[in-house]
Order: structure tokens, then C-alpha cells, then sequence
């Protein structure tokens, strides 16, 4: 049980880091626009293939 | 039917010839525009855009001058909207219309990046902002905007940055609360399952007094942090001597808090921490879905001055410059170019034109304007070009006034929140009468136990539920709505629409497209086909920016005219393949009187100089969900009613279309009011959908009223809400949803309620332990945000569930 006098401040440390990251986070725009970011992965993969096979067939 | 336009997703006219082929199929388009833009798309490589696109484009404006950007390269006007960045690059912020969904930010972030010159390209779709960063030696703004034109979409450099700057840092700090609430409360409920466990012992072990430590640092920044919002607005709201719900609300988490700090210092009593951090937690859940519908409200009915052109042609004697609108100032001489919106008020010097002034008056024939005529910004030149003196720019214009009202119309508050506040003032004085009470009485029996009494009744009675029980409902149904495509700006559009009895629609523009077509063609001479007639029109209308010249696009550019001449209010002429023809009234263009046949429509002569050729009749078409929505109002038990300023037999048609029974035509605004006010005083409750400026004065008398997307700006601002997307039978759904939420908002209220009246008295008599407190208010305001979720689930229509989606039909055929 006396771990619990040591393992509670490290919890309590990585809730302060946690919050620290999501700050920054939120500083720098990225909760912005929830739509687009989500989906841009998607494009980018699919337009590559698209654009080469486009080339091909030109 | 051939398919609709694959760009713009509008029906393509039959005749048109215009076709893209995109991912080597031929695709049909409807206008010029549309197959330039798409071009543009295909060109660059990038027509995967239309395999990602969920909706359908818009339709790019078409005739644009093509100088009209090069203001922007003016170091002058840069310094509005270009901001120097790293590296002696510099970062331009455009606001962009016409983004409909993620693909676009995917298009314009792709063909922006093939140019030279462009290094970092960031868009946000939901507040359709663009951030370009760019190299001035390698390429100017205006090059930016005309590559975004290019491919459909309409540019604005960003001015009102402050605004847009203000609603982001709000979002942020907003974010930032909930999420210290968040973690806070998960952190704090740890350990408070500890403490639940030694809770009953009554006496304060080693253990216990070091999660409470733990948990009073945890709890801290949640209260003094995260919860700081409240407190203000009690403060505010004391200050103004009045008792919001903030009030209790700050009350329960200072004074619980207060006395679990006061607890945890002196190893006494009990403590409140995870209580504290739900609450504020929820309530914070609570309000930041609240504010981010209201800012996207804020962002779609843009401001008036958007209307005005960005640059204007001065004219100083000897040359034209074009100048940013900015610059202009009284005595400056302006020409003004068929189709050009007037950017500042003015006398006519030169010229004679038929202005449309509809923005500001809601007349929508065109004004004759003469030498000596005053013109106003905001209205668009009709036929012909006029030089103008301006004699008031900028914030002295007659629009500007006109902005001025809005925007105090807008700041006018909500009877709903009213309401709520009315509300809280008497439970607020029902809950401190109590607590106070039970202090004294306890202090009677057992002084030792009157504080700790007193507070668990502050506790247990805390507001949350209550004060979550409509705005929680509220929120979770205004998300629903923006989904189905209506956007609600009034608070109290979801509490009148359930008592709804009759719905009115305005005919142009709502119940029709408010866009001519034409209806009929009625040949007189042999040898002549309607294609050849609509080719000819086309070819005579192709210079003007009469409303009725869009009725002809489809077929522009088969034939070209030359010598083309306007005769404002009669008609046109032109020279086409050798002969001379004229388009217009009977009476001008062949000098005799004939008389025009029988039917619905306006009626166009077309004759060359042997005589009369063809009459063209044009028309509005109805919406294609008008039908359906009806027959859904009426199903749901409501009145529908047409009440239209325009003439009998074309108003009749359309009702007849519709199936509404029972219409009124011929009204003027003040016709449409007292109308409605008979209406409402027989005691009906009534729903306006219109959109243009005239409908204005009913839109804010009606209980309850919805301005459609192409509206005008004061109607839109006046309006409870916006219709998006221009399907007539979200309205349906939205009553539907409505009602729902009217029986979710009872429910929880009730909840609510039930749970204090039940508690109170426990409490008072010093029977709920803080665990069982703690608890119970939790779990009261769990309930009632779970019951207002199921809102935002609910299915989106009445009984329909055949909703057809524009943009199915073009993915299908990939």
C-alpha cells in the first residue's frame, strides 16, 4: 500500500502532461476543423494511384 | 430526362451541348460556366475531386470582367488581407465561397500547389478560411484569386479577420476548459472510489486524508480554471441584480468546494471534489455545443457588405483605373458596366439603364434611371452602361443603414433564454430559502451538523439537471437540424415550431426556384424549330444581365450576334447570319399589337424584319420537393398556404402543382401582414418560409419563420432559421424533430424536478450522506444529457425514409 504515496503523484504528473500536450494541441489549430482533417489521409492515397493511371493513359 | 448537370448537380436544359470528360467518360454540363470550371479541374490532373466530393458543386458565376483582381496587387489594399510571414514570404488570408465539403479544401489546396511560387496552402472547411502562404516575387494575390475562380469557387480576401479571430480564440479557450474538466474528472473519480469505499467509517484515516490531498489538487484547477465562466456570469448577472441559473450554479461549486477544501485542511466533515468536476464538466459539454452552433450561425449569413463589389472602374477624365471600393470617396465618377453591382450611392450622369434595386426595396422590376436618377449600392445595373458620381461611399451608404439594423436586430435576446432565467430566479430563491433553513433549524439541534446540512442540500439540489435539462435538449437537436440541412439562428425557433398550426410559403424563390425558364415556345412561321429560336434568343441575349437572359444560357453560343442593342424595359435587337431580329414586348418589336396566347408565363415576342416568328413563354419552375413537402405538412396535421405578390393565373398554377388549396395572390407586404395577423389572431400559429427582402415584415411578425439559402441578408438575419439546401421537406421533419424535442425538454424537466422534490426534504433532514449526494447528482445530470442525446440520433424523417440524395446518381456511374 505504500507504493500508493508514490504511484498517485506519477499518475497526477502524467494528468498535468496529458493536459499539457492538449493545450498545445489546441493552441496550435489542430481541433480547428474537425471535418477535413479526418478524410485528407483518404485523398491523398487515392489520388496518387489516380494521377499515375491518369499519366498512363495519356 | 438527361442527367443533371455532373458538376453542378442542376438539371441540364435540353439543347445544351456542353460536356467534360472526366475520368474518361463524357460528362453533360449545364452552362458554360460549369464546363469551363470542370475543365479547369481535369486539366490540372485533379479529377479524382469528383470520386471524394459528398456534394454537389455550385454553380460558378459566369461574365465576370477579367481585370477585376488586379486591385488586389495594390500594396494599399494587400495590407487588409496580406501579412508577412518567414523568410521574406508572405501569407494572404481569402475567404472562400463554395465549399461544400472536404474535397474542395483537397482541390484547392492541390491546383493552388501546382502554381510557382505557392509554398504552404491550409483551408478549413468549416469556416471556409484559406491560409496561403506565398512568394511575392514568384506570384501576386491577384493570381491566387483568379486561380480559385477558375476552378468554381468564389474568393474574398478575409477583412473581417477580427471577428473570425475572436470566435477562434473563444472555441480554443472553450476546449481548453472541457478538457482540464475532462481529465480532471477522471483523475478525481479514481480516487473518489477510494474514498467511497472509507466514507462510512466516520473517522479520518491515513489513507483517506492523502486521496483527499490528491484529490483538493486535482479539483483545484477544474474550479478555478475550468469553471471560471460561471462564476463571471453570476457576478454579471448579480451585478445587474437578477438571478440567472449561474448564480446556484457558481453557489453549489464555490461553497461545496469551500467546504471540501476547508474538510481536507482540518480532517473533518466530507468531501465534494468529484461532484464538483462532473458538474463542471457537464455543464461545460453543455455550452460549448451550444456556442459552436451559434458561431456557425454567425459564419453562413455573412455580412452585407459582401454584396458590394471588391473594386470599382474610376474614371478620372482621361483613363479608367479600378480602384478597391475602399478608395472610393464622394465626387469620384464611377462606370458602371451592365451586371455591375454598384458599390457606393451615386447620381447618373451619363447613360440610361434599368437598375434592380429588389436588395433594397424588394421590387423586382428593374428602376429606370435616367440622367440625374439617384442609384444605390447594393443594386445591379441592368442593360446598359452608366457613368455615375458618387456622392456616398462606404459606411454612408443606404446599405450600411441597413447593415446597422440587422446587426441590431441580431443582438436582441431570445425569449427562450428569458425564460430560463425566469425559471432559475425562483428556484434559486426556493433553494437558498431552504438551505438557509435547514442551517437554522440544525443550528437548534446540533450546531456541530448544521453546516454540513446546509451544504449537502445546496449539493444535492444543484441545479445541474435543471440547468441542463432545456439547453442540453436545445443543443442536441440544433446539431440534428444543421445536419438535415436548417441552419437556426433563433433560440426560439425549436419551442414555437411543435404549436405550429399553418405554414405559408412565399412563392418566387421559395416554393419556385427563382430562376426563369422557359416554359413554352409557340412557333408562327414554317421552317423555324424551337431549337433554332432558343438559339437566336441565346445569341440576342448573350451581352445582357436581365433576370430573364439566365432562362437562355443553356444555348448561348451556338450563334453569335453582333450590333446587339438594349431598349431598357422593351426589348433587345441584333444582327445574326445577315438578318435583323428584335426579342421582347409585342409592342416593340413589331410595332403593331398582337395579342399573346392563352397560358402561364411571361410572353416573349421574337421577329425579324418580315414579321412576327415565335412567342417564348418564361416561367419559374417549382422546387421538386414543394409536392411532397406539402403533402408531409398536411399528413402532420398543419395548414399550408401560399401567399404571393404576383399575379393571379401563374400563382394559381403553382398551388395547383403543389396541391395547396389555398393561395392569395396579388399581395404587397403590407397585404401579407395583416394577412397573417388575421390569421394569428383567430388563433393560429403560423410559419413563414420566404426568402426575398418584401417578405421581410412577415417574416419577423410570423411565430416562427425560415429564410431560405439564396435569400437576401436582412431576410436571412430576420429569419428563426435558414433552409441550406433548398429541400422543401426538411421543414416537415423539422416540426417532427421539434415535437420531439418539446417531449425530451418536458421529460427532463420533469426529471429534474422529481429528483429535487424527492431529495430536498432528505437532505433537510440530514438523511443523505455526501457519498449518496454526491451520487445522486451526478447520475440526475447523466440522465438528463443521455435523454437529450437521443435527440441527435433521431431518425431524419416523419414517415419518408425515401430520401433521394442529389449526388448518389453521378457516384453510382463511377
Amino acid at each position: 500500500m505504500d507504493s500508493l504515496y508514490f504511484l498517485i503523484p506519477i499518475a497526477v504528473v502524467f494528468v498535468a502532461l496529458a493536459i499539457k500536450v492538449f493545450f498545445w494541441a489546441v493552441n496550435n489549430g489542430q481541433y480547428d476543423d474537425l471535418e477535413t482533417e479526418g478524410r485528407r489521409i483518404l485523398f491523398e492515397d487515392d489520388l496518387q494511384a489516380s494521377s499515375t493511371k491518369t499519366e498512363e493513359k495519356e | 430526362m438527361k442527367s443533371p448537370c455532373y458538376h453542378c448537380g442542376l438539371p441540364v436544359p435540353a439543347g445544351s451541348n456542353h460536356s467534360v470528360v472526366i475520368e474518361g467518360v463524357p460528362r453533360s454540363m449545364c452552362c458554360p460556366g460549369c464546363e469551363a470550371v470542370a475543365s479547369a479541374i481535369v486539366s490540372g490532373g485533379l479529377d479524382g475531386f469528383y470520386r471524394y466530393r459528398e456534394k454537389q458543386s455550385d454553380r460558378p458565376e459566369q461574365n465576370q470582367p477579367q481585370d477585376r483582381w488586379s486591385a488586389y496587387d495594390l500594396p494599399e489594399v494587400q495590407q487588409l488581407f496580406v501579412h508577412d510571414w518567414d523568410g521574406g514570404r508572405q501569407m494572404a488570408a481569402l475567404l472562400i465561397g463554395g465549399i461544400t465539403c472536404a474535397a474542395c479544401v483537397w482541390l484547392i489546396e492541390k491546383h493552388l500547389g501546382q502554381l510557382a511560387g505557392i509554398e504552404k496552402v491550409s483551408v478549413n472547411a468549416s469556416t471556409q478560411r484559406a491560409q496561403i502562404v506565398f512568394d511575392p516575387e514568384q506570384i501576386q494575390p491577384s493570381a491566387l484569386f483568379e486561380a480559385l475562380e477558375q476552378i468554381g469557387y468564389r474568393p474574398a480576401p478575409a477583412t473581417a479577420a477580427n471577428r473570425e479571430s475572436v470566435i477562434q480564440s473563444e472555441h480554443r479557450a472553450a476546449l481548453r476548459r472541457l478538457g482540464v474538466a475532462g481529465l480532471g474528472t477522471m483523475q478525481v473519480m479514481m480516487f473518489a472510489i477510494a474514498l467511497y469505499f472509507g466514507a462510512g467509517s466516520g473517522d479520518v484515516g491515513e489513507f483517506e486524508r492523502y486521496f483527499r490531498w490528491v484529490s483538493l489538487l486535482v479539483a483545484t484547477p477544474v474550479v478555478f480554471y475550468a469553471a471560471r465562466p460561471f462564476f463571471s456570469a453570476a457576478l454579471r448577472s448579480l451585478r445587474t441584480r437578477h438571478l440567472s441559473m449561474d448564480v446556484p450554479v457558481s453557489l453549489a461549486i464555490g461553497l461545496a468546494y469551500g467546504a471540501s477544501f476547508y474538510a481536507t485542511v482540518f480532517g473533518t466533515g466530507e468531501v465534494y471534489f468529484e461532484s464538483i468536476s462532473m458538474f463542471t464538466f457537464f455543464l461545460l459539454l453543455g455550452r460549448t455545443v451550444e456556442m459552436r452552433a451559434r458561431h456557425r450561425a454567425g459564419l453562413a449569413s455573412g455580412g452585407l457588405a459582401q454584396l458590394l463589389p471588391m473594386t470599382a472602374a474610376r474614371y478620372d477624365g482621361t483613363e479608367v483605373a479600378h480602384v478597391p471600393v475602399a478608395a472610393l470617396a464622394a465626387g469620384d465618377r464611377i462606370l458602371l458596366r451592365p451586371g455591375d453591382t454598384i458599390p457606393a450611392d451615386g447620381e447618373v450622369l451619363e447613360g440610361e439603364s434599368g437598375v434592380d434595386e429588389s436588395l433594397l426595396s424588394g421590387e423586382s422590376a428593374l428602376q429606370q434611371k435616367t440622367v440625374g436618377s439617384p442609384v444605390y449600392a447594393g443594386s445591379v445595373n441592368g442593360d446598359s452602361s452608366l457613368t455615375v458620381r458618387v456622392t456616398a461611399a462606404g459606411k454612408s451608404t443606404r446599405l450600411s443603414a441597413i447593415e446597422r439594423l440587422v446587426e441590431r436586430a441580431q443582438l436582441e435576446k431570445p425569449a427562450q433564454v428569458a425564460l430560463a432565467d425566469r425559471v432559475a430566479g425562483i428556484f434559486v430563491g426556493v433553494v437558498l430559502v431552504a438551505a438557509l433553513s435547514a442551517f437554522a433549524v440544525w443550528w437548534q439541534l446540533d450546531p456541530s451538523r448544521a453546516f454540513w446540512v446546509a451544504l449537502s442540500v445546496l449539493v444535492v439540489t444543484c441545479p445541474c439537471a435543471l440547468s441542463l435539462a432545456t439547453p442540453a435538449a436545445l443543443a442536441s437537436a440544433t446539431l440534428r437540424l444543421q445536419e438535415l440541412g436548417l441552419l437556426v439562428a433563433g433560440g426560439s425557433l425549436l419551442e414555437t415550431l411543435p404549436r405550429i398550426s399553418r405554414v405559408v410559403f412565399d412563392k418566387t424563390g421559395t416554393l419556385t426556384r427563382g430562376e426563369p425558364r422557359i416554359l413554352h415556345i409557340d412557333l408562327l412561321r414554317d421552317g423555324w424549330t424551337e431549337q433554332k429560336v432558343k438559339d437566336v434568343a441565346a445569341a440576342l441575349e448573350s451581352q445582357t444581365h436581365h433576370p430573364l437572359a439566365r432562362a437562355f444560357r443553356a444555348w448561348r453560343g451556338n450563334l453569335t450576334a453582333s450590333q446587339l442593342k438594349v431598349h431598357t424595359g422593351r426589348g433587345l435587337e441584333g444582327q445574326i447570319e445577315g438578318n435583323r431580329y428584335r426579342l421582347g414586348r409585342a409592342d416593340f418589336v413589331i410595332m403593331q399589337s398582337i395579342t399573346a396566347p392563352q397560358g402561364e408565363g411571361q410572353w416573349l415576342l421574337l421577329a425579324d424584319e418580315v414579321g412576327a416568328i415565335a412567342w417564348i413563354a418564361l416561367g419559374d419552375k417549382l422546387r421538386d420537393s414543394a409536392a411532397q413537402a406539402v403533402e408531409q405538412l398536411g399528413q402532420m396535421g398543419l395548414s399550408v398556404e401560399l401567399l404571393s405578390g404576383d399575379q393571379s393565373a401563374e400563382v394559381k398554377r403553382l398551388a395547383a402543382q403543389a396541391g395547396i388549396e389555398c393561395f392569395r395572390a396579388g399581395a404587397s407586404p403590407e397585404d401579407k401582414l395583416s394577412h397573417m395577423k388575421q390569421r394569428q389572431d383567430a388563433g393560429e400559429k403560423v410559419l413563414m418560409v420566404g426568402d426575398g427582402l418584401n417578405d421581410v415584415p412577415v417574416l419577423s411578425g410570423a411565430d416562427a419563420s425560415v429564410a431560405m439559402m439564396s435569400a437576401a441578408d436582412l431576410a436571412q438575419s430576420r429569419a428563426d432559421a435558414i433552409l441550406l439546401n433548398g429541400d422543401l421537406r426538411v421543414l416537415a421533419q423539422s416540426v417532427a424533430l421539434a415535437r420531439k424535442c418539446r417531449r425530451v425538454v418536458r421529460q427532463n424537466l420533469a426529471w429534474a424536478l422529481g429528483y429535487n422534490v424527492i431529495a430536498l426534504p432528505l437532505a433537510v433532514c440530514g438523511l443523505v450522506p455526501p457519498w449518496a449526494a454526491a451520487i445522486g447528482m451526478s447520475l440526475s445530470s447523466l440522465v438528463v444529457v443521455i435523454n437529450a442525446l437521443r435527440l441527435s440520433r433521431a431518425a431524419p424523417s416523419t414517415e419518408d425514409t425515401t430520401r433521394v440524395e442529389p449526388n448518389i446518381r453521378p457516384r453510382l456511374a463511377d
